[in-house]
Protein backbone atom coordinates (compact mmCIF):
# COMPACT_ATOMS: atom_id res chain seq x y z
CA UNK A 1 0.00 0.00 0.00
CA UNK A 2 1.39 3.48 -0.92
CA UNK A 3 2.80 5.58 2.03
CA UNK A 4 0.20 8.59 1.60
CA UNK A 5 0.26 11.45 3.90
CA UNK A 6 -2.89 13.09 4.37
CA UNK A 7 -1.35 16.45 3.54
CA UNK A 8 -2.52 18.04 0.24
CA UNK A 9 -1.07 20.88 -1.65
CA UNK A 10 -3.36 23.36 -3.83
CA UNK A 11 -2.78 26.56 -5.91
CA UNK A 12 -4.60 29.73 -5.12
CA UNK A 13 -4.79 32.85 -7.13
CA UNK A 14 -5.44 36.10 -5.09
CA UNK A 15 -4.70 39.75 -5.60
CA UNK A 16 -2.24 41.11 -3.28
CA UNK A 17 -1.29 44.60 -3.80
CA UNK A 18 -2.80 44.81 -7.32
CA UNK A 19 -0.65 42.45 -8.42
CA UNK A 20 -2.06 38.80 -9.09
CA UNK A 21 -0.06 36.22 -7.49
CA UNK A 22 -0.48 32.32 -7.44
CA UNK A 23 -0.29 31.18 -3.85
CA UNK A 24 0.76 27.63 -3.06
CA UNK A 25 -0.71 26.06 0.25
CA UNK A 26 -1.14 22.67 1.84
CA UNK A 27 -4.07 21.38 4.28
CA UNK A 28 -4.60 18.78 6.42
CA UNK A 29 -7.52 17.59 9.27
CA UNK A 30 -11.00 18.73 9.90
CA UNK A 31 -12.43 20.91 12.06
CA UNK A 32 -11.34 24.12 13.36
CA UNK A 33 -9.63 26.37 10.60
CA UNK A 34 -5.77 26.86 11.62
CA UNK A 35 -3.80 28.74 9.73
CA UNK A 36 0.15 28.62 10.04
CA UNK A 37 2.88 31.36 8.81
CA UNK A 38 5.59 30.18 8.43
CA UNK A 39 9.26 31.77 9.93
CA UNK A 40 11.30 34.33 7.24
CA UNK A 41 13.02 32.96 4.42
CA UNK A 42 11.68 29.16 5.02
CA UNK A 43 8.17 27.88 3.61
CA UNK A 44 5.10 26.63 4.92
CA UNK A 45 7.28 22.58 4.75
CA UNK A 46 8.00 23.82 8.39
CA UNK A 47 4.65 22.28 9.26
CA UNK A 48 4.26 19.29 8.05
CA UNK A 49 4.59 17.43 11.40
CA UNK A 50 1.75 19.03 12.84
CA UNK A 51 -0.14 18.13 9.67
CA UNK A 52 0.73 14.29 9.91
CA UNK A 53 -0.43 14.73 13.97
CA UNK A 54 -3.62 12.66 14.27
CA UNK A 55 -4.14 14.54 17.80
CA UNK A 56 -4.15 17.60 15.99
CA UNK A 57 -5.91 17.31 12.60
CA UNK A 58 -9.06 15.18 14.61
CA UNK A 59 -10.04 18.66 15.32
CA UNK A 60 -8.44 21.62 13.22
CA UNK A 61 -7.95 21.66 9.62
CA UNK A 62 -4.19 22.80 9.32
CA UNK A 63 -3.74 25.25 6.41
CA UNK A 64 -0.26 26.81 5.81
CA UNK A 65 0.54 28.91 2.92
CA UNK A 66 3.97 29.71 1.32
CA UNK A 67 4.22 33.50 1.25
CA UNK A 68 4.45 34.47 -2.28
CA UNK A 69 8.57 34.57 -3.49
CA UNK A 70 8.71 31.09 -0.70
CA UNK A 71 8.51 27.80 -1.27
CA UNK A 72 6.67 26.59 -4.36
CA UNK A 73 4.48 30.22 -4.36
CA UNK A 74 6.24 32.51 -7.46
CA UNK A 75 6.98 35.78 -6.95
CA UNK A 76 4.82 38.12 -9.22
CA UNK A 77 5.79 38.81 -12.93
CA UNK A 78 8.26 41.62 -13.04
CA UNK A 79 9.70 40.81 -9.75
CA UNK A 80 13.61 40.52 -11.91
CA UNK A 81 13.23 44.22 -11.72
CA UNK A 82 12.37 44.94 -8.32
CA UNK A 83 14.00 44.44 -4.66
CA UNK A 84 11.49 41.98 -2.29
CA UNK A 85 10.42 43.76 1.08
CA UNK A 86 8.35 42.62 3.46
CA UNK A 87 6.27 45.19 5.01
CA UNK A 88 3.39 45.20 8.01
CA UNK A 89 0.80 46.42 5.66
CA UNK A 90 1.36 43.84 2.92
CA UNK A 91 1.82 40.73 5.56
CA UNK A 92 -1.36 41.21 7.07
CA UNK A 93 -3.33 42.04 3.89
CA UNK A 94 -1.44 38.85 2.47
CA UNK A 95 -2.97 36.65 5.92
CA UNK A 96 -6.85 37.96 5.41
CA UNK A 97 -6.76 37.77 2.01
CA UNK A 98 -5.71 33.88 2.26
CA UNK A 99 -8.81 33.74 5.23
CA UNK A 100 -11.13 35.54 3.29
CA UNK A 101 -10.25 33.76 -0.19
CA UNK A 102 -11.29 30.46 1.11
CA UNK A 103 -14.22 31.49 3.31
CA UNK A 104 -12.36 30.48 6.65
CA UNK A 105 -14.74 31.04 9.46
CA UNK A 106 -13.07 32.57 12.65
CA UNK A 107 -9.91 30.71 12.76
CA UNK A 108 -7.02 30.18 14.91
CA UNK A 109 -3.92 31.90 13.14
CA UNK A 110 -0.38 30.47 14.66
CA UNK A 111 2.77 31.63 13.35
CA UNK A 112 6.35 31.72 14.21
CA UNK A 113 9.18 34.17 14.07
CA UNK A 114 7.77 36.90 11.67
CA UNK A 115 4.71 34.75 11.51
CA UNK A 116 4.84 35.26 15.63
CA UNK A 117 5.34 39.12 15.14
CA UNK A 118 2.86 39.59 13.02
CA UNK A 119 0.26 37.95 15.10
CA UNK A 120 0.73 40.55 17.51
CA UNK A 121 -0.73 42.76 14.86
CA UNK A 122 -3.55 40.69 13.55
CA UNK A 123 -4.24 40.90 17.65
CA UNK A 124 -4.44 44.77 17.59
CA UNK A 125 -6.45 44.85 14.37
CA UNK A 126 -8.49 42.19 13.40
CA UNK A 127 -9.18 40.17 16.98
CA UNK A 128 -12.99 39.66 16.28
CA UNK A 129 -12.18 37.63 13.18
CA UNK A 130 -9.90 34.93 14.96
CA UNK A 131 -10.98 32.47 17.35
CA UNK A 132 -7.86 32.41 19.12
CA UNK A 133 -4.02 33.46 17.84
CA UNK A 134 -0.45 31.77 19.06
CA UNK A 135 2.93 33.81 18.69
CA UNK A 136 5.64 31.23 18.25
CA UNK A 137 8.76 33.23 19.14
CA UNK A 138 7.03 36.45 19.31
CA UNK A 139 7.83 39.69 20.46
CA UNK A 140 7.22 43.54 19.61
CA UNK A 141 11.02 43.85 19.30
CA UNK A 142 14.03 41.86 19.66
CA UNK A 143 17.62 43.36 19.70
CA UNK A 144 19.30 41.98 16.60
CA UNK A 145 22.09 39.99 16.52
CA UNK A 146 23.74 41.24 12.85
CA UNK A 147 24.09 44.64 11.79
CA UNK A 148 24.28 43.79 8.00
CA UNK A 149 21.90 41.56 6.31
CA UNK A 150 23.87 42.17 3.18
CA UNK A 151 25.61 38.97 3.86
CA UNK A 152 22.58 37.23 3.37
CA UNK A 153 22.60 38.34 -0.64
CA UNK A 154 26.04 38.63 -2.33
CA UNK A 155 27.67 37.42 -4.95
CA UNK A 156 30.86 36.30 -2.76
CA UNK A 157 28.48 34.81 -0.51
CA UNK A 158 26.52 31.52 -1.37
CA UNK A 159 22.84 32.58 -0.08
CA UNK A 160 21.50 29.38 0.85
CA UNK A 161 24.50 28.51 2.31
CA UNK A 162 25.12 31.43 4.87
CA UNK A 163 21.27 31.58 5.21
CA UNK A 164 21.57 27.62 6.90
CA UNK A 165 24.41 28.87 8.97
CA UNK A 166 23.21 31.62 10.33
CA UNK A 167 19.84 29.73 11.14
CA UNK A 168 21.69 26.70 12.62
CA UNK A 169 23.19 28.66 15.82
CA UNK A 170 19.38 29.31 16.33
CA UNK A 171 18.36 25.70 17.16
CA UNK A 172 18.38 24.13 20.35
CA UNK A 173 21.14 21.44 20.95
CA UNK A 174 18.48 18.66 21.93
CA UNK A 175 17.00 18.84 18.98
CA UNK A 176 17.22 15.83 16.50
CA UNK A 177 19.91 15.65 13.76
CA UNK A 178 17.23 14.33 11.21
CA UNK A 179 14.47 17.34 11.31
CA UNK A 180 17.55 20.44 12.49
CA UNK A 181 18.70 19.47 9.06
CA UNK A 182 15.62 19.08 7.55
CA UNK A 183 15.01 23.08 9.06
CA UNK A 184 18.25 24.35 7.58
CA UNK A 185 17.14 22.99 3.97
CA UNK A 186 14.35 25.21 3.93
CA UNK A 187 16.59 27.93 4.42
CA UNK A 188 19.28 26.78 2.23
CA UNK A 189 16.53 26.31 -0.73
CA UNK A 190 15.41 30.38 -0.52
CA UNK A 191 15.52 32.30 -3.27
CA UNK A 192 18.16 35.26 -3.20
CA UNK A 193 17.20 38.27 -1.12
CA UNK A 194 14.20 36.77 0.10
CA UNK A 195 15.12 36.12 3.77
CA UNK A 196 17.00 39.23 3.42
CA UNK A 197 13.53 41.21 2.79
CA UNK A 198 11.46 39.21 5.50
CA UNK A 199 14.09 40.47 7.92
CA UNK A 200 13.12 43.82 6.91
CA UNK A 201 9.26 43.41 8.62
CA UNK A 202 11.36 41.10 11.00
CA UNK A 203 14.32 44.17 12.30
CA UNK A 204 12.79 46.93 10.93
CA UNK A 205 9.48 47.61 9.75
CA UNK A 206 7.91 45.38 12.90
CA UNK A 207 8.40 47.29 15.77
CA UNK A 208 5.26 47.23 17.87
CA UNK A 209 6.58 48.34 20.95
CA UNK A 210 4.19 51.80 20.61
CA UNK A 211 0.73 49.31 19.73
CA UNK A 212 0.96 45.98 21.44
CA UNK A 213 -0.57 47.90 24.50
CA UNK A 214 -3.88 48.24 22.68
CA UNK A 215 -4.37 44.36 22.44
CA UNK A 216 -7.35 43.20 23.95
CA UNK A 217 -7.37 39.72 24.60
CA UNK A 218 -10.85 39.96 26.19
CA UNK A 219 -11.87 39.82 22.20
CA UNK A 220 -9.75 37.46 21.64
CA UNK A 221 -6.97 34.92 23.50
CA UNK A 222 -3.62 35.16 22.50
CA UNK A 223 -0.89 32.62 23.49
CA UNK A 224 3.03 32.87 23.04
CA UNK A 225 5.33 30.35 23.37
CA UNK A 226 9.30 31.01 22.92
CA UNK A 227 11.93 28.62 23.23
CA UNK A 228 14.61 28.68 25.40
CA UNK A 229 17.62 28.41 23.21
CA UNK A 230 16.08 31.21 20.77
CA UNK A 231 18.50 34.02 20.85
CA UNK A 232 17.33 35.79 18.05
CA UNK A 233 13.65 36.45 19.73
CA UNK A 234 14.63 35.61 23.46
CA UNK A 235 12.44 34.72 26.29
CA UNK A 236 13.22 37.59 27.68
CA UNK A 237 11.93 39.60 24.86
CA UNK A 238 8.61 37.46 24.76
CA UNK A 239 8.26 38.21 28.67
CA UNK A 240 8.67 41.87 28.26
CA UNK A 241 6.25 42.01 25.36
CA UNK A 242 3.31 39.84 27.56
CA UNK A 243 3.86 42.19 30.45
CA UNK A 244 2.11 44.79 27.86
CA UNK A 245 -0.95 42.68 27.04
CA UNK A 246 -3.42 41.70 30.04
CA UNK A 247 -4.31 37.94 29.24
CA UNK A 248 -1.34 36.93 27.40
CA UNK A 249 -0.44 33.71 28.30
CA UNK A 250 3.55 33.13 27.88
CA UNK A 251 4.83 29.40 28.73
CA UNK A 252 8.93 28.96 27.74
CA UNK A 253 9.84 26.03 26.09
CA UNK A 254 12.40 23.83 27.31
CA UNK A 255 15.41 22.27 24.52
CA UNK A 256 13.82 24.62 22.05
CA UNK A 257 14.82 27.07 19.76
CA UNK A 258 13.76 29.34 16.80
CA UNK A 259 11.79 26.48 14.98
CA UNK A 260 9.75 24.99 17.80
CA UNK A 261 7.34 23.26 14.88
CA UNK A 262 10.34 21.70 12.44
CA UNK A 263 13.52 21.09 14.73
CA UNK A 264 12.02 19.58 17.30
CA UNK A 265 8.26 18.51 16.97
CA UNK A 266 7.94 15.89 19.81
CA UNK A 267 9.03 17.98 22.09
CA UNK A 268 6.95 21.13 20.76
CA UNK A 269 3.96 19.27 20.87
CA UNK A 270 3.93 19.04 24.64
CA UNK A 271 3.57 22.33 24.25
CA UNK A 272 1.20 23.16 21.55
CA UNK A 273 -1.67 20.27 22.03
CA UNK A 274 -2.45 21.43 25.49
CA UNK A 275 -3.04 25.35 24.00
CA UNK A 276 -4.66 23.65 21.07
CA UNK A 277 -7.21 21.61 23.63
CA UNK A 278 -7.89 24.64 25.61
CA UNK A 279 -8.93 26.47 22.42
CA UNK A 280 -10.99 23.88 21.52
CA UNK A 281 -12.70 23.71 24.95
CA UNK A 282 -13.47 27.72 24.36
CA UNK A 283 -14.64 28.06 21.43
CA UNK A 284 -17.87 29.88 21.01
CA UNK B 1 42.02 22.80 29.44
CA UNK B 2 42.60 25.47 26.34
CA UNK B 3 45.39 23.72 25.27
CA UNK B 4 44.37 20.64 25.16
CA UNK B 5 41.14 22.02 23.03
CA UNK B 6 43.59 23.08 20.68
CA UNK B 7 45.82 20.17 20.20
CA UNK B 8 43.13 18.41 20.00
CA UNK B 9 41.52 20.25 16.84
CA UNK B 10 43.25 18.93 13.85
CA UNK B 11 42.13 15.60 14.63
CA UNK B 12 38.98 16.41 15.43
CA UNK B 13 38.47 17.96 12.13
CA UNK B 14 40.41 16.10 9.50
CA UNK B 15 39.24 12.90 11.24
CA UNK B 16 35.62 13.70 9.89
CA UNK B 17 35.47 13.42 6.46
CA UNK B 18 31.98 14.85 6.09
CA UNK B 19 33.08 18.39 8.10
CA UNK B 20 36.40 18.19 5.69
CA UNK B 21 34.00 17.69 2.32
CA UNK B 22 31.94 20.75 3.64
CA UNK B 23 35.23 22.85 4.17
CA UNK B 24 36.96 22.06 0.89
CA UNK B 25 36.58 25.17 -0.47
CA UNK B 26 37.94 26.91 2.88
CA UNK B 27 41.76 27.95 2.98
CA UNK B 28 42.38 31.19 5.78
CA UNK B 29 43.89 31.40 8.89
CA UNK B 30 42.35 32.68 11.44
CA UNK B 31 42.66 34.09 15.23
CA UNK B 32 40.92 32.38 17.69
CA UNK B 33 41.53 34.32 21.47
CA UNK B 34 40.84 32.86 24.83
CA UNK B 35 40.98 35.69 27.27
CA UNK B 36 44.63 35.97 27.21
CA UNK B 37 45.59 33.46 25.12
CA UNK B 38 45.84 33.72 21.36
CA UNK B 39 45.55 30.52 18.86
CA UNK B 40 45.77 30.86 14.90
CA UNK B 41 44.40 28.06 13.23
CA UNK B 42 45.61 27.61 9.56
CA UNK B 43 43.25 25.83 7.74
CA UNK B 44 43.87 24.44 4.10
CA UNK B 45 41.38 23.18 1.72
CA UNK B 46 39.16 22.23 5.04
CA UNK B 47 41.53 20.62 6.91
CA UNK B 48 43.55 22.04 10.25
CA UNK B 49 46.80 22.44 8.62
CA UNK B 50 48.29 24.02 11.68
CA UNK B 51 47.04 25.11 15.26
CA UNK B 52 50.14 27.88 17.05
CA UNK B 53 49.44 29.40 19.93
CA UNK B 54 50.66 32.85 20.64
CA UNK B 55 51.64 35.81 21.65
CA UNK B 56 52.19 36.38 17.93
CA UNK B 57 54.41 39.15 16.37
CA UNK B 58 53.73 40.46 13.19
CA UNK B 59 51.15 37.70 12.03
CA UNK B 60 48.02 37.96 9.79
CA UNK B 61 45.06 36.24 9.79
CA UNK B 62 41.56 36.83 8.09
CA UNK B 63 38.82 36.86 11.10
CA UNK B 64 38.90 36.44 14.98
CA UNK B 65 36.34 34.83 17.24
CA UNK B 66 37.69 36.23 20.98
CA UNK B 67 35.89 35.29 24.26
CA UNK B 68 36.85 34.90 27.54
CA UNK B 69 38.14 31.49 28.90
CA UNK B 70 34.48 30.48 31.11
CA UNK B 71 32.40 31.65 27.78
CA UNK B 72 34.83 29.42 25.27
CA UNK B 73 34.42 26.44 28.39
CA UNK B 74 30.54 27.01 28.36
CA UNK B 75 30.71 26.80 24.63
CA UNK B 76 32.50 23.21 24.20
CA UNK B 77 30.26 21.83 26.97
CA UNK B 78 28.66 18.87 25.90
CA UNK B 79 25.24 20.33 26.02
CA UNK B 80 25.45 23.75 26.20
CA UNK B 81 23.72 26.65 27.89
CA UNK B 82 21.30 28.90 26.10
CA UNK B 83 23.17 31.79 25.33
CA UNK B 84 25.95 29.50 24.87
CA UNK B 85 25.47 27.10 22.38
CA UNK B 86 26.82 29.10 19.17
CA UNK B 87 29.14 32.30 18.63
CA UNK B 88 26.77 34.70 17.42
CA UNK B 89 24.28 33.77 20.68
CA UNK B 90 27.88 34.99 22.51
CA UNK B 91 28.50 37.78 20.54
CA UNK B 92 24.89 39.10 20.88
CA UNK B 93 25.31 38.17 24.32
CA UNK B 94 28.38 40.30 25.26
CA UNK B 95 30.30 36.96 26.07
CA UNK B 96 32.47 36.76 22.76
CA UNK B 97 33.40 38.89 19.66
CA UNK B 98 33.93 38.55 15.69
CA UNK B 99 36.16 40.44 13.99
CA UNK B 100 38.00 41.62 10.80
CA UNK B 101 37.41 40.35 7.46
CA UNK B 102 34.43 38.60 7.71
CA UNK B 103 34.02 37.17 4.23
CA UNK B 104 35.72 33.76 4.60
CA UNK B 105 33.98 33.75 8.21
CA UNK B 106 30.47 33.79 5.94
CA UNK B 107 31.49 32.05 2.73
CA UNK B 108 32.55 29.34 4.93
CA UNK B 109 29.83 29.58 8.40
CA UNK B 110 28.59 26.12 8.68
CA UNK B 111 32.11 24.61 8.36
CA UNK B 112 33.79 27.23 10.34
CA UNK B 113 30.89 27.06 13.48
CA UNK B 114 31.65 23.18 13.66
CA UNK B 115 34.79 23.60 13.17
CA UNK B 116 34.63 26.04 16.40
CA UNK B 117 32.50 23.41 18.19
CA UNK B 118 33.82 20.02 17.50
CA UNK B 119 35.74 19.87 20.43
CA UNK B 120 32.29 19.29 22.35
CA UNK B 121 32.32 16.14 20.83
CA UNK B 122 35.67 14.80 22.85
CA UNK B 123 33.02 14.53 26.09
Amino acid sequence: MADLEPIVGRYLGVDLGGRPHRVYFEEAGQGIPLVCLHTAGADGRQFRHLMNDAAVTRHYRVLAFDMPWHGKSFPPAGWHDEEYTLTTRGYVDMIMTFIRTLALERPVVLGCSIGGKIVLELARLHAPAFRALIGLESADYQAPWYDDTGWLHRPDVHGGEVCGALMSGLIAPQSPGETRWDTLWMYMQGGPGVFKGDLFFYRADGDFRDRVGQIDTSRCPLYLLTGEYDFSCTPEDTLRTAEKIPGARVTIMKEIGHFPMSENPTQFRKYILPVLDEIRAHRA
Amino acid sequence: MMPGVFDALPALVNGNEPLVRRGRYCTTTFLVEVGETAWLVSVHAGRVDRVERGPFLLRAWSFAVRAPAEAWQKFWAPVPAPGFHDIFAMTKGGHARVEGDLQPLMANLGFIKDLLAAPRRRA
